[in-house]
């Protein structure tokens, strides 16, 4: 393996200060020449929309990319529990710095220092912004915006909108963007899938993309390219990630030659439906707010949870004394506000050990009975009903959580068949998000000249566990308030360039690129359907490259994903052809990229050769089995440069120095 | 669980569509509508079929990307629920299941069971935001005070997916209940009063130039809404429109 220092670019200074310097410093381009510049934002999700309205209310000509029907049906909307920012409206000690401090620790010692610094920074003006664009958020009786707490942290500074926050904040950038679109400054194309990036003298210059509905490929030009797909979580076919959640943007773009950083820092969620069988789709979370309230346990003895498992003992019947409310026994501090990497393993273990409570023993109770009598007796109180009856507090408490989390607590309803007021839920962890994605330096800049990358897609402030409530602040961040400005310092330079041209040879070759792998998966005509190959490379994923991995099984994993993947282009089976809609067709192009990603996350999984966040290898734990970080030899992030085959890959180190926090092991008892 | 489909098949806009029946079994009534539909499209593609297309994405009910008329009724016999939420205990075996579109003019056919739903994104560009820039240079999120009640009215008004069950189920494929929830979120809060008036104009404007139909208030919308839109919203669009068009 060669090595070679990234530049990540962090702007000199002390770190409270960095981002404020560098933009004064930086270069601007003048509202005349902004209109002669064309700007792709592929992806409409928080941070592609974000970039897309901010960037064409600078004045830049926008072109959006979605493969949704509308741009306000990315992912981003099914985000539930909420937005953190270091308003400290509650005064309870947050602060910048604080917010800092929890995101690097959350993230294990693995993120960048100044861009996390950065986030915390602009995190206030994120609230503002969305206040003022009419984002409904929760509020007190005092007419005040309301708070919650989320995990891995002792401070309340996260908003929300019941259990909708993405679909509010979604809709609102969606609002920024029909505004963009209505004064002509944004044009949307939906139904568009990306299919490849141009490079023009080694500048991103354009896409590739297949108009869903005709089948088209279309050749689109710009000055710059920003990727703001969102992350890979299917890749484990079942994961919380919509159905049409895909890598193959972000994908195409690390084979023309950005860097692909830590593809094996995936989350892990600890509270998700269980899987229930062989048919099932996906997953679906329950949001981590519900453990301000819902406490998380298993039965203390092995034949207790053995008679759940076989029905002859309800929940309900056990005695405070006979359950395990493991986390909070474990840590003590954070109790069942861990982080998630930290509860989904605590949850993994108890089962492992047999405590699981349904039929594949891979479940463990998320309970509400104490959250629903303690507000039921304060609601009672409120009333002015002295001495309610346990029933009368149990009604209230049940109105009070309804309040709260209903729109939860119903979509587990529908999908389980039973009462989560009656009787506590049933949880697993369950894939999430992807900490892991496009390198970028401190500007959002990918390794290739003028394409950015923001949001999931790129491999983000969040290390190697991301705390909950940030990705929605991490996006907005990215693209309202940090790609308008270092896009402007790179465009700088452009104002002389002009159109690009789509009749450039380079464009030529990328399509017909395009068009020869549609074809040839196409006209394979083999035995299987799409999602046979899908499924296959989600189990190996989530036995070898899962919640622990160890040396052996990542071996086994590379090995079983190549094969796969061999397979699939000799034995895939596609009805109908390369014109028209095609469902399976756009099915078959993105599971082309998670069966080569599949096997550079193994491979990057494997030299890790340490445990941190939600990256667990089963050789590197403490006696008492969290994970071991090794500063010493891997204190870096991982960036992988295409050449050719996942296997050829070859690694970039860029090492992460803390100047503003002291690195130690992370601690939530 | 064994059942009979028949499921509108159309190759595309300018074709002519027609019924198809299926027959299916090993239907687990733990699946979703959407995961039966999945098994069917596995069976066809091993036979050589194309596969039935349909909408979908985040299949747990906010996305708003799945449609599908149901037995008649927009996302099924279910209340409150999107058809990706809907499963199949709530039918039973032997039973025969139409599954068709959500037809209206404005909702165009692309090809089998997915429609064109754009008209409701153009609605929204007509006037559906708050002309505010995303500098993030505006006042502190408390400075204005929003009260309880409003902030949860404009939310849950808010909450709509823009999926269309509203439209498909009535009998005029009006989208007043759409539109006036969009209207009613802005309306609610001070943030959105400043420009009451144009937006609610423009709006209803271009929903009546994408070809929806008029309110007979038969309330059918909020009957088969998945998310529970109240019919409030559109007595409260009434009263905007009239206060602006007499202020115009």
């Amino acid at each position: 393996m060669t090595m070679s220092v990234l530049d990540s670019k962090i702007p000199e200074g002390p770190l409270a200060e960095k981002w404020t310097k560098y933009k004064n410093e930086i270069e601007l381009v003048s509202p005349a020449n902004k209109r002669n510049i064309d700007i792709i934002v592929v992806g409409t999700g928080l941070a592609g929309a974000s970039a897309a309205a901010s960037l064409a209310e600078l004045g830049y000509n926008v072109k959006t990319f979605c493969f949704q029907d509308s741009p306000r049906r990315a992912h981003s909307i099914a985000a539930q529990g909420g937005i953190n920012a270091a308003k400290n409206y509650q005064g309870d000690g947050d602060s910048t710095y604080r917010l800092f401090y929890d995101t690097v620790k959350g993230g294990d010692y693995r993120a960048r220092e100044a861009n996390v610094y950065r986030l915390a920074e602009v995190s206030a003006n994120i609230i503002d912004q969305c206040v003022a664009q009419g984002v409904p958020f929760a509020r007190d009786y005092g007419g005040q915006l309301d708070n919650r707490s989320f995990g891995g942290v002792l401070v309340s500074r996260t908003f929300y909108a019941k259990g909708q926050t993405g679909q509010q904040l979604l809709l609102g950038a969606y609002s920024a963007m029909n505004r963009q679109i209505n004064r002509g400054k944004i044009k949307s194309y939906n139904r568009h899938e990306m299919l490849d990036l141009v490079l023009v003298d080694g500048k991103a210059r354009g896409i590739i993309a297949r108009d869903l509905v005709t089948g088209a490929l279309e050749r689109h030009s710009a000055h710059a390219v920003v990727i703001a797909s969102g992350g890979y979580g299917n890749v484990f076919f079942l994961s919380t990630n919509a159905m049409g959640s895909n890598v193959t943007a972000a994908w195409k773009t690390h084979k023309r030659g950005a860097y692909f950083a830590n593809p094996c820092f995936t989350q892990i969620h600890p509270t998700c439906i269980p899987v229930s069988g062989d048919h099932q789709s996906k997953l679906t979370l329950m949001s981590e707010s519900l453990r301000n309230d819902g406490r998380i346990w298993v039965p203390a003895k092995l034949e207790d949870a053995q008679a759940i498992r076989e029905g002859r003992l309800k929940p309900t019947d056990l005695a405070e004394e006979d359950r395990d409310y493991f986390l909070e026994r474990r840590y003590p501090a954070f109790g069942n506000l861990v982080p998630r990497d930290v509860a989904s393993r605590a949850a993994k273990e108890r089962c492992d050990a047999g405590f699981g409570v349904n039929k594949t023993g891979e479940a463990v109770y998320l309970d509400f009975g104490s959250a629903i009598m303690r507000y039921g007796k304060e609601k009672s109180l409120v009333m002015g009903i002295k001495d309610a009856d346990q029933a009368t507090i149990r009604r209230l408490g049940e109105e009070v959580v309804e309040a709260k989390y209903g729109n939860l607590f119903q979509m587990y309803e529908k999908i389980v068949d039973q009462n989560p007021y009656k009787t506590p839920m049933m949880i697993y962890p369950a894939v999430h998000y992807t900490m892991g994605g496009l390198w970028v330096d401190y500007n959002l800049q990918t390794t290739i000249p003028g394409c950015y990358a923001a949001g999931e897609a790129n491999f983000s402030e969040h290390g190697a566990n991301r705390l909950g409530a940030s990705a929605l602040m991490q996006g907005l961040a990215d693209g309202y308030f940090v790609l308008p400005y270092t896009i402007g310092d790179y465009l700088s330079k452009d104002i002389r360039t002009g159109k690009i041209s789509t009749d450039l040879p380079e464009f030529e070759a990328a399509e017909q690129a395009v068009r020869a792998q549609m074809e040839a998966l196409v006209n394979a005509n083999g035995t299987h359907p799409v999602d046979y190959y899908h499924k296959k490379l989600g189990k190996i994923m989530w036995n070898k490259c899962g919640m622990a991995r160890n040396e052996q099984g990542l071996k086994e994993a590379i090995e079983e994903i190549a094969a796969l993947r061999e397979d699939f282009y000799k034995n895939v089976k596609i009805p109908g052809t390369v014109n028209g809609k095609n469902q399976e067709l756009e099915k078959a192009l993105r599971v082309a990229d998670f069966l080569e990603l599949g096997e550079l996350f193994a491979k990057d999984a494997l030299n890790r050769n340490e445990s941190c966040g939600g990256h667990f290898r089963e050789e590197f734990q403490t006696e008492e089995g969290e994970a071991l970080r090794d500063d010493e030899n891997f204190r870096f992030v991982s960036a992988w440069e295409y050449k050719g085959a996942p296997k050829d890959a070859v690694l970039h180190k860029e090492e992460l120095i803390y100047e503003n926090i002291k690195v130690k092991a992370r601690s939530y008892k | 669980m064994k059942l009979t489909l028949n499921i509108w098949r159309q190759q595309d806009a300018s074709s002519k569509g027609q019924f198809v029946t299926y027959s299916i079994d090993d239907i687990s009534p733990d699946m979703s509508f959407l995961e039966m539909l999945d098994v069917l499209n596995n069976k066809l593609i091993l036979q050589g079929q194309e596969p039935v297309e349909f909408d979908h994405d985040c299949r747990e009910g906010i996305c708003g990307s799945c449609s599908l008329q149901i037995n008649g009724e927009p996302h099924g016999p279910d209340r409150l629920v999107t058809t990706c939420q809907l499963h199949m205990r709530m039918f039973k075996d032997g039973d025969t299941i139409d599954i068709e579109p959500f037809r209206a003019k404005a909702f165009p056919v692309i090809k089998d069971l997915i429609v064109d739903r754009s008209a409701f994104d153009r609605i929204q560009q007509a006037g559906g935001y708050v002309s505010v820039n995303t500098s993030g240079n505006t006042t502190d999120a408390n400075a204005i005070l929003v009260p309880k009640h409003d902030a949860d009215d404009a939310f849950s008004a808010a909450a709509c997916i823009g999926c269309g069950a509203c439209v498909a189920a009535c009998k005029n494929a009006s989208a007043m209940l759409f539109t006036s929830a969009k209207v009613s979120q802005y309306a609610l809060l001070p943030q959105g009063k400043v420009e009451a008036t144009t937006r609610v104009l423009n709006m209803v404007k271009q929903m009546d130039l994408e070809g929806f139909g008029n309110c007979t208030n038969t309330g059918a919308c909020e009957i088969e809404c998945p998310k529970g839109i109240s019919l409030e919203n559109i007595a409260r669009m009434n009263r905007e429109y009239l206060s602006a068009s007499l202020q115009g």
